[in-house]
């Protein structure tokens, strides 16, 4: 067993890692107030190929497999997650489908402008009525000709008042039930493409989540992604080999979480000691280094299976399931050593509480991981 | 247009200096980086290149390690490297000067950037040397770089203004703190510079002996900055207070 990280790996972190404490994190309390990512440090992210993460090198993206990615994804979740899921969001669900199910012409088409970051891509697979039950979606796919008539509302569409590309599940046959999904690549620019309401969150400021709307809306037949009918197995794909990337990212948070409740602990006084000699409060930071520990070695692994072409199914929703859980059991006890500044919206620890919170919900709740890996048990020892 | 660039790892800005049981300074776990005066050259080297087209090499004397500074350098746009290991426990400005000179000498060049000093010893002396021994002009501490023909216009930083100094090439031009802002290397950089070219060398290889290159200073030793005492507060009346100050100025800090 080999822990080794090489050298390539190494100055990609380095680099990633003085970038976003140097760069981005200075300014994320005005990525909070704002709502949006400063354009210099969206075009600095572009130029430094942050946007190609997923994408193969001869795509014009990075060429790194899942545990680089991992690697990369934890240094930038040491900030805004706002900022982290811009890039997350586009680098993992926005991109992946179209690596992975797209034709030769398909990659060569949206690839090179997505990893140069010049066409932000995002995943529309949610509506109202389908949230933990995806396969119930409503929106549907006509043919007509040479095209596909798309007409239905998406809701909760991470970056979909910046993306240009959307990975876009719909019907196309009814009578096959999630068999008769099928997944398409629909521009922006597409004749009934229209964007909804912008939603106000509780947290991930920075990064806009939003409706979709189809309006007999025009996508050429040759923009399906992947074959007819197997869309909802491409999403789940496209889901499963994200989870690791989701969890890096949490890692990330709950390391800056960690560091800078230790530097708080032991320059914050009470009773004339530093609070960090209180061992109620030396168990709190046990307790997180326990859990991003725990994270660290569940991340990697999973990423390097997926590198493997394993299949990562039940571990994927593992991860998931267990990162997002301890990133907000590290998050509540950061606030808690905080004491009522961790309440305040003068540092960042009120930031990464609420942050953390999304991570159960999205990209497939904490209940739902835990089905999968219940069925999969079942399936497996049954 | 070749240019060479003279690169020396140093620790990181915020590396806590410590001593091992010898006295010497500790290397152990800490954190090494681009000298940052030689990253404004490298980014400066590549604004060049941009520009002008060519070739930049680096040019580094140290151990093994500094492959890594070599690698980032390379990731960041340069062409190939030369890392020459002088095998030596302690080396000087001369030492290193000699090596560089020799190194360079053989790789040919129309321009040597470097960084004006080395955050680490900060003697300041080694881009001066070199360009000594190779018979060159040398401008310090430039903050602004233009080529043209056969010439480099370089701004430089003086005493309460600025100087802007024409040079004919091939020059040694060292760079100061606003020549430019390093960029980040790039993912994709970072991959490609795996396969650019990285020689090793040692003296021998550039036909140098020990004793051409033996240090001419000693560091007779290190010692480390006593530790801030706490401060003192005088309390008392004004003209009490004052009179304890001026002793305590006199006696304590023997400043006046
Ligand atoms: C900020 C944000 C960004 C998002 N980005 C995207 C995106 O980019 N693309 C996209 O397609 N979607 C996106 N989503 C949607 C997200 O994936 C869904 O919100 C999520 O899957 C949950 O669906 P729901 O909100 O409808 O909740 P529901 O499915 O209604 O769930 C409500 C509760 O019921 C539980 N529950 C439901 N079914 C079961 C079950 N079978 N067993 C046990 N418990 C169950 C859930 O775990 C949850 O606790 C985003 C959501 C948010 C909030």
């Amino acid at each position: 067993m080999d822990f080794c990280i090489d050298q390539e790996l190494s100055l990609m972190i380095k680099t990633v890692k003085d970038f976003v404490d140097n760069e981005v994190d200075p300014v994320s309390h005005i990525i909070e107030e704002t709502d949006r990512i400063p354009e210099d440090i969206m075009k600095k992210c572009k130029e430094m190929g942050l946007f190609g993460l997923s994408i193969p090198a001869e795509y014009g993206g990075a060429g790194i497999g899942m545990v680089g990615k991992c690697l990369i994804y934890e240094q930038l979740g040491r900030t805004s997650n706002g900022f982290t899921t811009v890039i997350g969001g586009h680098t993992g669900i926005g991109t992946v489908g179209i690596v992975e199910s797209g034709t030769e012409e398909q990659k060569r088409k949206y690839l090179p402008p997505m990893a140069a970051g010049d066409k932000i891509g995002a995943f529309a697979l949610t509506e109202p009525q389908a949230g933990s039950h995806a396969a119930n979606i409503k929106t549907t796919a006509v043919r007509k000709g040479d095209k596909y008539i798309l007409n239905g509302t998406k809701h909760f569409i991470t970056n979909a008042t910046i993306a240009e590309v959307f990975t876009v599940m719909a019907v196309t046959d009814k009578s096959k039930g999630a068999k008769g999904i099928t997944s398409f690549i629909v521009e922006k620019s597409f004749p009934g493409f229209k964007l909804g309401t912008v939603e106000r969150k509780m947290g991930l400021k920075g990064s806009q989540t939003a409706e979709v709307i189809f309006e007999d809306c025009e996508v050429p037949a040759e923009n399906v992604l992947g074959r007819g009918g197997e869309g909802y197995t491409n999403a789940l794909k496209i889901l499963t080999n994200g989870r690791a990337g989701l969890a890096a990212r949490n890692l990330g948070s709950m390391q800056k979480l960690l560091e800078l409740s230790i530097k708080y602990a032991q320059e914050r006084v009470q009773f004339d000691v530093p609070i960090s000699s209180f061992q109620a409060v030396q168990h709190m930071l046990a307790d997180m280094a326990v859990d991003i520990e725990l994270t660290r070695s569940m991340v990697y692994r999973v990423a390097w299976m997926v590198d493997q072409k394993m299949k990562v199914i039940k571990e994927a929703a593992m991860v998931k399931y267990f990162a997002s859980e301890a990133y907000c059991r590290v998050a509540d006890r950061a606030v808690q050593i905080f004491g009522g500044m961790g309440y305040m919206k003068d540092l960042p620890i009120e930031r990464y509480y609420r942050d953390a919170r999304i991570c159960r919900i999205y990209e497939g709740t904490s209940e739902i991981q835990k089905n999968i890996i219940a069925a999969q048990l079942l399936k497996d020892y049954g | 247009m070749k240019i060479i660039v003279l690169m020396k790892q140093t620790f990181d800005t915020e590396a806590k200096i410590t001593l091992d049981g010898q006295g010497k300074i500790n290397r152990q776990g800490v954190n090494l980086i681009i000298n940052p005066y030689d990253e404004f050259a490298v980014e400066e080297a590549l604004r060049i290149k941009e520009k002008h087209g060519g070739e930049v090499v680096l040019v580094s004397v140290g151990a093994d390690s500094v492959q890594e500074a070599l690698r980032q350098a390379l990731a960041m746009g340069a062409d190939r490297a030369v890392l020459i290991n002088p095998e030596m426990e302690e080396v000087d400005e001369f030492t290193t000067a000699t090596i560089l000179a020799r190194a360079v000498s053989g790789l040919g060049y129309d321009l040597i950037l470097g960084g004006w000093r080395a955050i680490d010893d900060g003697s300041a002396q080694v881009a001066g040397r070199v360009a000594e021994i190779l018979d060159l002009p040398v401008v310090n501490q430039v903050t602004k770089i233009e080529i043209e023909a056969g010439k480099a216009v370089a701004t430089r930083d003086i005493e309460g203004g600025n100087e802007v100094v024409e040079v004919s090439l091939p020059a040694v031009l060292t760079a100061q703190k606003g020549l430019n802002e390093p960029r980040y290397p790039t993912m994709k950089g970072i991959m490609q510079a795996k396969k650019k070219p990285m020689e090793k060398k040692n003296l021998a290889d550039l036909g140098l002996s020990a004793d051409q290159a033996a240090p001419k200073v000693k560091v007779l030793e290190y010692f480390l900055p006593k530790p801030r005492a706490a401060g003192k507060i005088l309390e008392g009346e004004v003209p009490e207070a004052v009179a304890a100050l001026v002793k305590a100025l006199r006696e304590e800090a023997k400043v006046i």
